[in-house]
């Protein structure tokens, strides 16, 4: 079969990007309130404010001629990440994983200079990764040693968990796991692979790679259902959080699991992507227009996650 | 929600309902064209004015055509050659006078008057209601003839056309009686027949009137006026033709004046004529509808596009395309779901390959992109900063330009110079963001999406150079609000796009094996 027909995808409750656009995104988020969500740094402020757990900022590159302070920034930090604070699709992201001497090692294995590094930054600076080539800050933070429980399921760098609130109610949740093609970003986009995961339990479900259906992963070849995630409920609480703190209907939170730390709010989305779908073999129309019923969402986080369980149960049902 | 979504459809509707509805009445009303190059036939109607002066004063009056039936007037123009010049008119008529304080010898006045067939857009004005004659009093025996003739049609006719047209069939009949031998017996020409026609009928208190017109048909230069014999039947004037009583006006007939005022009066002159000629020319019905719409005062068309002059409007006619590539754009991105370089970049190449011609442009634009990302590549080894290395490919991209001019001209390749109208921002752009998917998605990815940037840009340029599609946009600018209705109704789109069913063609695959 070449094609789906829409009548089956209606059926089967998939979004397309003209319905989260026109429906959701700009039905439910108020614009002013992007800047939160667009900025990492006023993100990661916020959050920090509200005793969010992130990754720790060690320091901001704000303007061109900053971008010599990078060795200074890092000086006490074997790993760190330089990232823009307004890139989009994981865009700009340079994971340092380890120091050699006077050369940095990246996550993928390139050796690079200091020199380099403060390259980058002008990069970022100069607005390269920005929307609408803007300019911009590259932000150097801690660099997250990732949790174990994923250690068969992805290829170097750090995979994320990604959280889909609707009205500061979960919906959907999946996986990103680096593979060989993404170059160790957990960017679906980039060709990383994209693990679904039950919202009730907090197990992995299936996994897509690009817009395919997978089982295991291509890199390790390793089994990609079943893995409990932990501190679940910890992560679905604070993505309910940091719905709440932005004052966006339709959400993306990413969060990451740190070996010592626990679960990290890495960045939010005002425009999730749409994989998360097949990850999970679900569409999330059956859930959204159940959750858009709702006249008035619970206040505490408690009831929320209750009610949100309780709907993700009665429409998930693998595409049948 | 709902009560967004049918904002939307009504404004839309509204829109689209506006606009079809003014191009339909410029269609209906003023005809114009709904494709292009098509061509009507007109005429150019001269009448030429002869004058022998004998020296003093001259002044002569030339009755003319008013709202002919069945035309529709492009275009009057009065060649007056020193003489002082009044149009009026009073009842029925409508004349040119000319005048002169002193002429001598021979002079020539003209009237012109460019004509196209269609019933005018300005409503005639009410045909001059008629009264009925006295009963006519005819010399013996004329009278008596004429009375029985009468009486026998009274008896085979039913009203007035019907008795016009009895009399008519029996005045001419091949084979008169010798009632109507002694009628015919002194009329002189056609006119003149007409005219006792009038006589005749005045003797059954039927009001008639003769009219005089050209028929048109081919060029010639002696064209004669003929007369018609018009009835009145108590509501309207009907026509005949008084040699065969045939009714209505002959096709391609131009009437030109009615009742007994004399076409041509002149004083002070020793002999006057009128002669007419007329010329049978095809001309651009949009052409033809301009001029024909500047004479009904048409505010609608003395808004339009074609009251600019010719440079404006050239200039219009390409930007009225522009949104029909916007369109194009929008159905590729969110129905289709096509990505390409730039959200407008392939309308504004689209544009500039309207002057390239699409092959040539595609080739240049190929080679400026190579080229420049080829130097883009090398700038990437210096490490500039964003502003200064976009400027530094910008300049780049002109002084490539400047190159491809330079040998296209040597080499007599007119369509290299067409280059200068790349818009060489927008290519810097491309370059730009080219380098950049190149360097983080692979070549394969950047190349993906050079090609697609390109294919919808000749898409776009086929869409903004369609013949048809061009001069429906600039014959009717009002198609931009359905354009627009359009544009409202995709933006509120929110089904799939046809990549969407690509995309997530895995969930309907994995829903057949999971029943």
């Amino acid at each position: 079969m070449m094609f789906a027909w829409p009548s089956e995808l209606r059926r089967l409750g998939v979004m397309g990007m003209n319905e989260r656009n026109g429906n959701f995104v700009m039905a439910y988020n108020r614009r002013r309130n992007y800047p939160l969500v667009d900025d990492k740094l006023q993100t990661k402020r916020l959050a920090q404010e509200h005793g969010i757990a992130v990754p720790e900022l060690y320091g901001v590159v704000s303007i061109q001629h900053e971008a010599r302070n990078v060795g200074a920034i890092v000086q006490d930090h074997d790993s760190f990440v330089l990232k823009p604070a307004h890139g989009a699709g994981g865009e700009g992201i340079l994971v340092v994983a380890d120091r050699r001497g006077d050369f940095y090692q990246l996550s993928n294995g390139t050796m690079v200079t200091e020199e380099a590094l403060q390259y980058h930054c002008t990069r970022i600076v100069s607005g390269l990764f920005s929307l609408g080539g803007l300019p911009d800050k590259a932000l150097v933070e801690y660099m997250v040693r990732f949790n174990p429980v994923f250690e068969k399921v992805s290829y170097q760098g750090v995979p994320d968990i990604r959280v889909i609130v609707f009205r500061g109610m979960p919906v959907a949740a999946m996986v990103r796991l680096p593979t060989q093609a993404s170059d160790g970003k957990a960017n679906l986009h980039q060709g990383a692979l994209g693990a679904g995961v039950d919202l009730v339990n907090g197990c992995t479900t299936f996994g897509v790679t690009g817009n395919n259906l997978a089982e295991v992963h291509p890199d390790t070849g390793a089994t990609i259902s079943g893995i409990a995630i932990p501190h679940w409920s910890d992560i679905l609480e604070v993505s309910a959080r940091c719905a709440d703190l932005v004052g966006l209907g339709y959400l993306g939170v990413d969060v990451v699991l740190d070996r010592d730390l626990g679960p990290l709010v890495l960045e939010l989305n005002a425009r999730p992507g749409l994989n998360v779908q097949l990850a999970n073999r679900v569409g999330l129309l059956a859930g959204l227009h159940e959750i858009e019923k709702i006249d008035t969402v619970p206040e505490s986080i408690e009831d929320r996650l209750s009610l949100a369980k309780e709907i993700a149960e009665r429409v998930s049902v693998p595409f049948h | 929600m709902k009560k967004r979504e049918l904002h939307v459809r009504i404004v839309a509707i509204l829109l689209i309902g506006i606009g079809l509805g003014l191009c339909s009445y410029k269609v209906r009303q003023l005809g114009l064209p709904l494709r292009p190059g098509e061509n009507t036939e007109t005429w150019t109607v001269q009448a030429q004015v002869s004058l022998h002066s004998r020296g003093g004063p001259v002044q002569a009056r030339l009755l003319i055509p008013k709202k002919p039936p069945g035309f529709v007037v492009l275009d009057e123009d009065f060649i007056s050659g020193g003489f002082g010049l009044v149009v009026e008119e009073d009842g029925g008529d409508r004349r040119a006078s000319w005048a002169k304080r002193r002429a001598a010898g021979e002079q020539y006045l003209y009237y012109r008057l460019a004509l196209t067939l269609g019933e005018s857009s300005a409503a005639p004005g009410p045909a001059p209601k008629a009264t009925y004659p006295p009963k006519a009093t005819y010399k013996e025996p004329y009278g008596s003839a004429v009375r029985a003739v009468l009486d026998g049609v009274r008896e085979e006719s039913a009203d007035i056309a019907s008795f016009t047209r009895e009399l008519l069939l029996r005045l001419n009949s091949v084979e008169p009686d010798e009632n109507v031998d002694l009628i015919r017996d002194s009329s002189r020409d056609a006119s003149d027949w007409a005219l006792k026609i009038t006589e005749i009928l005045r003797g059954a208190r039927i009001p008639s009137r003769v009219a005089h017109g050209l028929s048109l048909g081919d060029s010639r230069n002696d064209a004669r006026l003929e007369p018609l014999l018009a009835v009145f039947n108590g509501k309207k004037w009907i026509y005949f033709d008084p040699a065969t009583g045939r009714r209505g006006m002959p096709d391609e007939f131009l009437l030109w004046h009615e009742g007994l005022t004399p076409l041509l009066s002149a004083e002070g002159v020793a002999h006057s004529e009128v002669r007419f000629a007329v010329t049978r020319s095809v001309r651009e019905v949009v052409e033809v509808a301009r001029k024909r719409a500047g004479h009904a005062d048409s505010r609608l068309i003395q808004f339009s596009l074609l009251s600019l002059p010719i440079n404006v409007q050239n200039v219009y006619r390409v930007l009225l395309m522009v949104p029909i590539g916007a369109l194009l754009i929008v159905v590729l991105r969110n129905i289709i779901g096509l990505r390409t370089f730039g959200t407008f970049m392939p309308v504004l190449m689209g544009l500039a390959f309207r002057e390239t011609q699409l092959l040539a442009g595609i080739a240049m634009f190929v080679m400026l992109v190579g080229v420049g990302l080829l130097f883009r590549f090398y700038l990437e080894e210096l490490r500039l900063l964003l502003v200064p290395r976009l400027a530094a490919v910008l300049t780049i991209v002109v002084m490539l330009m400047v190159v491809v001019s330079i040998v296209s001209a040597q080499t007599g390749m007119q369509r290299g110079l067409s280059v200068a109208l790349f818009p060489m921002v927008i290519l810097a752009m491309v370059i730009e963001r080219m380098s950049i998917v190149w360097e983080e998605h692979g070549p394969g990815e950047a190349l993906i999406q050079g090609v697609g940037s390109l294919i919808v840009a000749s898409l776009g340029y086929l869409a903004m150079t369609d013949e048809l599609m061009s001069h429906l946009m600039f014959v009717f600018p009002e198609l931009l609000l359905v354009v627009l209705g359009i544009l409202l109704l995709l933006g509120r789109y929110t089904g799939y796009r046809l990549s969407e069913l690509w995309r997530f063609r895995s969930a309907v695959e994995a829903s057949r094996s999971n029943p």
